[in-house]
């Protein structure tokens, strides 16, 4: 497994499209950083520092996005550029015959391509928010304390797991077709609607299971909305942006803000609430985390038991 | 002198269709077993199952002693296998790409080195090992493919179709190639073909397949014995078409 895994990372970071994506991600982290940073400074000017401030950075949204919805878009392209091809692209050389065929158990050929997705992914992104607290740090002149780099510590965990979750969905879609194209475009179809269509079906299906017949009725309306939040909660992306969401910005209460604060509310907000502890917010963040790494593990677990199976053919 | 492959009323079914019927074979240390019949008949399907790579619906197998659906991983470290149209990493040399396969059978690094060298000379690739295997021709692949084998010391080689797609001068290096393997290091060799006039020439034995059937097995004398009268010279081609015209 580890020669495998060996392998697949060497040709990971020197595959181009591998780098051109983190290139393009890294550049326009920074950029958006920068931005946010230094919006920051002017706004925070004369004013004292609010306790946490320097997670602000992540989740100020400068120009356009925030750095934290920017990543909640693009790790899962990161996931499924690795993996989309892992298997079938050795089926097409026909060079999966030949591994099947030493003296290695056929499971180490695909844990070896995910973990090395995985070390892949994991090397990505601490470099990334290492350069990027780098840049706050310099622009704002602000020093996190030691709860906001426990906080960014697992906002980094619930990521690399999020982007593995596209990644065994990737590696899942390679097993299951045999054409490079068909698995990219399903893992791209996917993503696609996890992350702009669910709030949609979440609510075709609350209207469905409880339907508001008389829009005054408060308790037909609230139970709609509970219905539409379970149900968006199938998607990795609504999981993984309220987790994050509950992570670096401890002055969020509910998950669904009713009104859209910006960045001064956000500062003098801070003087009427009191944040939301680290213990706390691990305990409201901890189910998100589980069910995200359940999908996971079902993901890869799918895709291991039909590899483990499949009869392997070099023609 | 043992069996190294004996099989037993070996079947598999795909559905409705039996690609492989009642099966019972022997092949003996030593020698050159030519596996012959035209596409489909089985010969794959076979190979797989010798190899563990595939379940038998009936019968059994045994490789060196081994049962392939126990102990897989004890036959693949001592059978070297030539897949069908074998594949290559196209972005790497031939030296890297022999490196990863002695890797993935945990040669120790500086016996695979010598190891490697060794494979590339043996196969005439010597001077070609550096070169990306991108550019490297059909003959050379296959020799590549062959050199991947040996670098762990097999005592079996079962090679599929490794004459498929070469032109005449490279089937007979190829030939010569398997040939000298089997002769100078003693390596008993299970080849499939369906192109039996171009190996006939190196089988000690051959097995004639049929649409899953084993209808012949023995010396391609005594198969033209047996088929075509004394006076005929042993002409495999012909026997193959006397076969084949009676199932
Ligand atoms: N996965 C499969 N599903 C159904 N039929 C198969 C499958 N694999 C092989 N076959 C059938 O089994 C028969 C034997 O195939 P094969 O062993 O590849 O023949 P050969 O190698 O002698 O050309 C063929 O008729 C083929 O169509
Ligand atoms: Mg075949």
């Amino acid at each position: 497994m580890w020669t495998i895994c060996r392998k697949e990372l060497a040709d990971h970071f020197s595959s181009t499209r591998f780098l051109i994506l983190f290139c393009l991600i890294l550049m326009v982290a920074l950029v958006s950083t920068y931005m946010a940073a230094s919006g920051l400074r002017e706004a925070l000017e004369g004013l004292s520092k609010p306790s946490q401030v320097f997670l602000m950075i992540y989740t100020t949204p400068g120009k356009f996005i925030s750095l934290v919805q920017f990543i909640a878009f693009f790790g899962p392209l990161l996931g499924i550029v690795m993996g989309f091809d892992a298997i079938n692209r050795e089926r097409q050389h026909r060079t999966l015959a030949k591994l099947v065929s030493q003296p290695i158990f056929r499971d180490a050929v695909i844990n070896g391509k995910f973990l090395a997705g995985v070390i892949t992914v994991s090397v990505a992104m601490v470099s990334l928010l290492l350069l990027v607290t780098g840049l706050g740090f310099l622009t704002v002149g602000v020093v996190p304390g030691p709860e906001e780099i426990a906080r960014l510590v697992i906002y980094l965990v619930i990521s690399v797991a999020y982007v593995s979750f596209w990644l065994g969905l990737a590696i899942l879609f390679s097993i299951l077709f045999r054409s490079l194209a068909t698995s990219a475009l399903a893992a791209v179809a996917l993503w696609v609607f996890f992350s702009f269509f669910i709030g949609f079906a979440s609510d075709l299906v609350a209207n469905a299971l409880a339907p508001v017949n008389n829009p005054r009725d408060p308790d037909e309306l609230v139970a709609n909305e509970r219905v539409a939040n379970a149900a968006s909660l199938v998607s990795p992306a609504v999981l993984y942006s309220q987790a994050t969401s509950t992570i670096l910005d401890p002055y969020r209460r509910t998950h669904r803000g009713l009104i859209v604060t910006g960045l001064m509310e956000r500062i003098s907000l801070e003087r009427f609430q009191s944040p939301l502890p680290l213990d706390q917010s691990l305990a409201v963040v901890w189910p998100y985390l589980t069910s995200l790494a359940a999908l996971t593990l079902i993901c890869f677990g799918v895709g291991y038991v039909v590899f483990m199976r499949q009869e392997i053919r070099s023609v | 002198m043992a069996a190294i492959i004996q099989t037993e009323g070996l079947t598999r079914r795909y559905g409705a269709q039996t690609a492989v019927d009642g099966l019972t074979l022997e092949i003996q240390e030593g020698e050159i077993f030519g596996f012959l019949g035209p596409n489909g008949a089985g010969k794959t399907t076979t190979i797989l199952m010798l190899l563990g790579l595939t379940e038998p619906t009936a019968g059994r197998a045994r490789v060196l002693g081994v049962d392939p659906t126990h102990d897989p991983l004890l036959i693949k470290r001592q059978v070297g296998y030539l897949p069908e149209n074998v594949g290559f990493y196209d972005d790497m040399t031939g030296r890297e790409n022999l490196r990863f396969m002695a890797e993935l059978n945990r040669i120790p690094e500086d016996r695979a080195r010598a190891k490697i060298e060794e494979a590339l000379t043996i196969v005439g690739l010597n001077g070609e090992g550096d070169k990306l295997v991108g550019a490297y021709s059909r003959g050379m692949r296959q020799r590549l493919g062959i050199a991947e084998l040996l670098i762990k010391d097999p005592k079996l080689l079962i090679l599929d179709e490794p004459t498929l797609g070469l032109d005449p001068d490279g089937v007979n290096k190829m030939l010569d190639l398997i040939s000298s393997l089997n002769r100078e290091r003693g390596i008993t060799v299970m080849l499939s073909s369906h192109q039996l006039e171009q190996v006939q020439r190196i089988c000690h034995r051959v097995g004639i397949m049929i649409k899953g059937r084993l209808v012949a097995l023995g010396t391609i004398e005594e198969l033209a014995k047996r088929k075509l009268g004394d006076a005929a010279g042993p002409n495999l081609q012909e026997i193959y078409m006397r076969y084949f015209k009676e199932s």
